[in-house]
């Protein structure tokens, strides 16, 4: 299996039909072939271990990815907004490279001995650079074991670490959830998520293998994006939900007219506040909602919450298809999840423990430290959830984020859910700060409409809905949470800054 | 006789189709155009396909038995049809999975 096998059958299937670009002057699946075929030489005749792109999006993208798989070497994307430090620290552990860049990271990524380095621009005018021969139609490696990408994690907890994802796995994923030219002709998807987010690199593929055009917006600016929808003829999306926010907020802005050339709206990448999808709902009114839950390990999507259910959450009167909105959906074919506790054992329907995930396209593997596999193939997310009576999946977040008060394990998750609902509460953190009482204590970082949310009023709330040691011992209002690029909440920077409510022992 | 396992290739010898295993089923006498499939790369195409086996493969298509055991899928287009053990393989059901990336 080789990732070169998707983008010639396209090739072969709809040769004339424009992959990348504008409608009138973006690269049809032949031409990104051919360019594809052009890049290959130049890795091959590079002689390099890895191709890197560090540049934000562009038709470079999908042309070193589907060269890198011709050539037979990893494809590597970088964070190009990396502090220069952090970047030639990752760059350093790839091994010997042909890196494509942007100008800014030009020289940086020349320090590195091993790393030769190509402008964008010039990559694009001439993939090949001056290699005419090296790589001919067919000859990619079929080596289902061969690596395909190598995608850093985002490190939001530690040092980034490698994720390893074979051909099989992209390929599995792809074949298992894809229709081979599944979309129509005037279909176009609009990928505004960088190159280096695992979102980045399933759009790529599964957007050739459906036929669907695809738009790059490479700089995430909301208004942009609702232009780009209407300039583009875009009927396709998918946005983390840190982006969803912010088009909602500019729609509103605009007017709250609805946007109607959408026909489809997937998100995921993080937990969704609820305001914002209720708005979204409205505001999309005939939008074919998707929610996607899905790890860099685990080659993208496998869950997913679909169109009816959206719909069926927004106008219910049920409380168990209303909260749906909240869950991640049923996995994909293919894919099996089980919940565990702490002992590994599985549990019944509506327990929370580990998610832990099975299928053909699940990777579980990192450069560093190997497969995370267990002996029968599951692998372990770090996720907290629970899978409700009909199968339907609740993810709470991560376990490391998990906040431990006097030996009671309580997810942030819980605790934001509920404060989310006031109404005057846009988005919420919960952590844990030392507590010389209780190990821990929660401080809620919310953001507010208004001035004068009372503090009162949401511990009332909380405890309400929730048992009294779910009351936060601190609340903190800001005006925003801080998220990296791809829309993560950075619960280690919360924890850094309301340290100082702590009065236990640090570290 | 060829080994059906999950990611191997096939190619007809008698026409263009090239598969590759989404199902496999171990020791399977699978044939395109009425003439065994040999693995992708190997051969050369010789000859046409055999008359009653000439419905053609379509591109990207899912093709099953009917017990559901066997799924390949059409890597390349053909004018033979595909069978296992005798049995002609017949589309399968498209997926209607929504798009989620």
């Amino acid at each position: 299996m080789n990732l070169m096998m998707l983008l010639e059958m396209a090739a072969s299937g709809l040769g004339d039909r424009v992959a990348v670009g504008s409608r009138t002057s973006g690269l049809t699946y032949t031409e990104l072939f051919d360019k594809a075929q052009a890049a290959a030489c130049r890795y091959r005749n590079s002689g390099v271990e890895a191709a890197v792109l560090c540049d934000e999006s562009s038709h470079a993208v999908p042309i070193a990815l589907f060269g890198s798989a011709w050539a037979g070497v990893p494809y590597v994307p970088l964070n190009y907004r990396l502090p220069p430090d952090d970047l030639l620290a990752l760059a350093g552990r790839v091994g010997s490279a042909v890196a494509v860049t942007d100008d800014i990271n030009l020289d940086r990524l020349a320090s590195i001995d091993a790393v030769a380095t190509v402008q964008q621009g010039t990559f694009l005018a001439d993939p090949a650079g001056g290699h005419d021969t090296g790589a001919e139609p067919g000859d990619w490696n079929m080596d289902p074991d061969d690596i395909a990408v190598l995608l850093f994690t985002s490190g939001t907890t530690g040092t980034p670490k490698s994720a390893v994802l074979r051909q099989k796995h992209l390929v599995s994923y792809i074949l298992g959830s894809v229709e081979f030219m599944g979309a129509g002709e005037d279909e176009a998807t609009l990928v505004s998520v960088p190159p280096y987010h695992i979102a980045g690199v399933a759009a790529m593929l599964s957007s050739v293998y459906a036929g669907r055009r695809i738009v790059q917006l490479p700089r995430f600016d909301p208004h942009a994006w609702i232009d780009t929808i209407e300039a583009e003829g875009v009927t396709h999306a998918m946005v983390v939900p840190t982006m969803l926010t912010r088009i909602v907020d500019a729609l509103d802005e605009r007017g709250g007219d609805p946007l109607l050339g959408v026909q489809a709206l997937s998100y995921g990448g993080g937990k969704m506040p609820r305001p914002v999808i209720e708005r979204a709902l409205e505001l999309f009114p005939i939008t074919n909602f998707v929610n996607a839950y899905g790890l860099t390990e685990t080659s993208s999507t496998i869950a997913l919450l679909g169109p009816d259910e959206h719909r069926i959450a927004q106008y219910s009167d049920a409380p168990t298809e209303r909260a749906r909105l909240a869950s991640v959906g049923r996995p994909l074919p293919g894919v099996e999840v089980v919940i565990r506790d702490v002992e590994g054992i599985d549990l019944p329907a509506g327990e929370v423990g580990e998610i832990f995930v099975r299928g053909e396209q699940v990777a579980g593997e990192y450069r560093e430290n190997g497969s995370l596999l267990d002996a029968d193939g599951w692998f372990p997310t770090r996720d907290g959830g629970y899978l409700d009576a009909d199968g339907f999946l609740f993810v709470q977040g991560r376990n490391d984020d998990v906040i431990i008060r006097g030996g009671e394990n309580m997810s942030p998750g819980e605790i934001e859910d509920v404060a989310i609902s006031h109404p005057n509460v846009r988005n919420a953190a919960a952590i844990g700060v030392p507590d010389r009482e209780w190990g821990e204590k929660i401080v809620l970082v919310a953001v507010a409409d208004g001035t004068n949310t009372d503090t009162v009023e949401l511990e009332d709330l909380i405890r309400s809905r929730l048992r009294s040691s779910r009351v936060p011992a601190h609340i903190v209002f800001v005006d925003e949470l801080p998220h990296n690029d791809t829309g993560k909440l950075l619960r280690r920077v919360l924890r850094e800054d309301y340290a100082h409510l702590g009065d236990g022992p640090t570290g | 006789m060829v080994d059906l396992k999950a990611g191997a290739r096939f190619q007809s010898t008698v026409c263009t189709t090239e598969v590759i295993v989404v199902k496999g089923a171990g020791e399977v006498d699978l044939t395109c155009g009425g003439a065994p499939m040999v693995a992708a790369g190997t051969a050369s195409i010789d000859g046409s396909p055999a008359a009653g086996a000439a419905e053609g493969t379509q591109l990207g298509k899912r093709y099953g038995n009917e017990a559901g055991t066997i799924e390949i899928l059409a890597t390349k287009a053909g004018d033979g049809s595909v069978a296992a053990d005798g049995e002609a393989l017949v589309i399968a059901q498209a997926k209607t999975l929504p798009a989620s990336d």
